[in-house]
């Protein structure tokens, strides 16, 4: 019997299985953010065992409220920034060269095929689109994986899903998982790894790849993969050239970690997408999908677009296409979050933010700040926002806000007319 | 060994994620007891508040399916620590809010559809409790004048984690 992708990492990883079932993995990526890391980091100083494994091997970020916006914060940040320098973290990025952690150290090519990553982050899951097992830990497994560089899973179980077709004009990566949530419902993976392939998937770029396995978290997944291929060797190859002959040499290395033909999955669900139109969430459950058409006329306060879901460079083009010489509805307020400074540069570079700013967005330093609610555009009682983030609970980017998740071009669209809209019109 | 359980709280509805449990606000403390005023802030629930005795008198919590959904702070399982609840009954959990829970050396035990309604109908017992023996996997409800006992399973990992005092010194001491 072949094995999935999950299955090979698992296997390559093991260091013990302490009983049936449950297995402790080798970690290849620690990473960290200034919110869940310094309580380990406390922890870790209160019981005498202020070490870490490996500081090649641990990544840190101050992403999620940068800058520092009280005293609080500000002594989170200094607690993650200490600890950085005094274990000499040499992958540690601070003010000016700080971006939202999953898209940052993607660009930064720290994930591999065959990888495995933890974080103290539900999203971590979004590394998968690189071929690894990324999963999202609470602080105490972060902690033991800054300390030993192991973490224990359950044997993890695959959901294989085939997007078929291609995607019609206007549908995008988040319009795809919005389906395949609304397919799977918000336990439908729990304790199972999403595998997602098809022809829709092997024509996807890595940002798409990355936007689709963001949200396998949201459908209660431990992670989304998508198996290496030349898509993802173009992606790495500024961090891979000195390792491999060619980029034919790197695609062969990686591919022994795509599942095998005959690998057993948990469930096969085949979605051909090419009818699907722009979709949008409208409940406090990211599995509360409808299609735009249903939507749209529904008023919105602000339109928020960024965060590890959607801030990428492939995303601020889609919504500046549509927004380029138009202006935003007085009655919105539009907040562009580019999710790393390299993407801001770019973006600076092509125009974009010139378009987003005459347009009426204001545009914010790179953080996560908006999309759990914790500074930059939390939103009022009462108060309605159409974003490209990944979480639409009741109250999530503010006490009694609501939140509707939807495609940066849905996005662009509905800040132009003040209520949820139909991108394809614009485009 | 730790007791586990204490006065019920019935919280009747599924999917109850992490940010209804502890508001992102509140992330910005840097220690456990910091998190024990805002236990379930932000969870709107017919009949429900979270400012009550009853809320911060408990020591048990039964709940439905999907519990813990939505974030990795381990925040949610140390709200309830610091208020004293160190076991989660629920037909299903969020797989990083059960681990987080024996990471803590604390209980997530799932039960049947079945047992989740014959625990609800102690919900309306002013003086229901729960015990649960993890070295025995037993679980005892008491109120109203009535009492069952259910066995319950837990992965022989868990249950080591509970007996070990939670991850950290478990892992320290292994490898």
């Amino acid at each position: 019997m072949g094995m999935t992708t999950a299955q090979k990492i698992f296997a390559a990883h093991l260091v013990d299985e302490p009983f049936a079932g449950t297995k402790v993995l080798g970690i290849d990526v620690v990473m960290c953010h200034e919110i869940t890391t310094p309580i380990a980091i406390a922890d870790l100083m209160a019981r005498g065992k202020d070490r870490v494994f490996d500081n090649t091997k641990i990544k840190a970020v101050i992403d999620h409220v940068t800058p520092s916006k009280d005293s609080k914060t500000a002594t989170q940040a200094k607690m993650l920034r200490d600890w950085a320098r005094r274990h000499d973290i040499k992958d540690f990025f601070d003010i000016g060269a700080n971006g939202v952690c999953h898209a940052l150290f993607p660009e930064k090519g720290f994930i591999r095929p065959g990888n495995t990553v933890i974080m103290g982050d539900s999203h971590t899951c979004t590394h998968g689109a690189f071929g690894a097992f990324a999963a999202g830990v609470g602080t105490t497994d972060l902690e033991v994986g800054i300390l030993k560089g192991v973490c224990a899973f359950r044997e993890p179980k695959t959901i294989r899903i085939n997007l078929n077709g291609t995607l019609p004009k206007g549908v995008y990566a988040k319009d795809a998982i919005l389906r395949v949530i609304g397919e799977l419902t918000v336990n439908g993976a729990t304790d199972r790894v999403i595998e997602f392939g098809g022809p829709i998937v092997d024509a996807m770029t890595m940002e798409s790849r990355m936007t689709l396995c963001n949200m396998a978290i949201e459908a209660g997944g431990t992670s989304g993969i998508c198996a290496p291929d030349r898509v993802t060797v173009d992606y790495l190859w500024p961090f891979i050239s000195d390792s491999f002959a060619s980029k034919e040499a790197a695609v062969a290395e990686y591919s022994k970690w795509a599942s095998d033909a005959d690998a057993e999955y948990d469930k096969v669900i085949d979605l051909d997408l090419s009818d699907l139109a722009p979709l949008c969430t409208f409940g406090y459950k990211p599995d509360q999908v409808k299609s735009i058409d249903e939507m749209a006329g529904q008023p919105v306060d602000q339109v928020y677009l960024g965060s590890c879901t959607n801030g990428r460079l492939e995303d601020l083009r889609v919504a500046a296409q549509i927004l380029k010489g138009k202006k935003i509805a007085p009655t919105v307020r539009g907040i562009l979050s580019p999710a790393t400074p390299q993407i801001y540069k770019d973006a600076v570079a092509e125009g974009l933010i010139q378009i987003f700013m005459d347009a009426g967005f204001c545009v914010t330093n790179p953080t996560c700040g908006a999309c759990l609610g914790m500074s930059n555009g939390v939103l009022a009682e009462g108060e309605v926002c159409a974003s490209t983030t990944n979480r639409n609970f009741m109250g999530r980017m503010g006490k009694g806000g609501m939140v509707h998740l939807l495609s940066p071009a849905t996005a662009a669209a509905s800040a132009i007319e003040g209520k949820l809209a139909d991108p394809r019109k614009y485009l | 060994m730790k007791t586990f359980g204490g006065p019920a709280l019935f919280l009747d509805r599924s999917d109850i994620n992490t940010d209804e449990i502890i508001p992102a606000k509140y992330l910005t403390e840097i220690t456990k007891e910091d998190l024990k005023p805002y236990l379930l802030e932000d969870l709107k629930l017919p009949g429900f508040d979270p400012k009550s005795d009853k809320t911060f008198g408990a020591g048990a919590v039964v709940t439905r399916a999907n519990f813990g959904c939505g974030s990795s702070r381990e925040h949610a399982p140390w709200v309830f620590e610091v208020n004293g609840i160190n076991v989660v009954i629920a037909q299903s959990f969020a797989r990083i809010f059960r681990q987080n829970m024996f990471n803590c050396g604390m209980a997530a035990i799932e039960l049947s559809p079945e047992k989740i309604d014959q625990l609800f109908s102690y919900a309306g017992a002013a003086d229901a409790t729960i015990e649960v023996d993890v070295a025995n996997t037993t679980l005892t409800i008491k109120g109203g004048g009535r009492e069952e006992s259910m066995q319950f399973e837990i992965s022989p990992f868990d249950k080591a984690l509970v007996l070990a005092g939670g991850w950290v010194d478990y892992a320290d001491s292994k490898y």
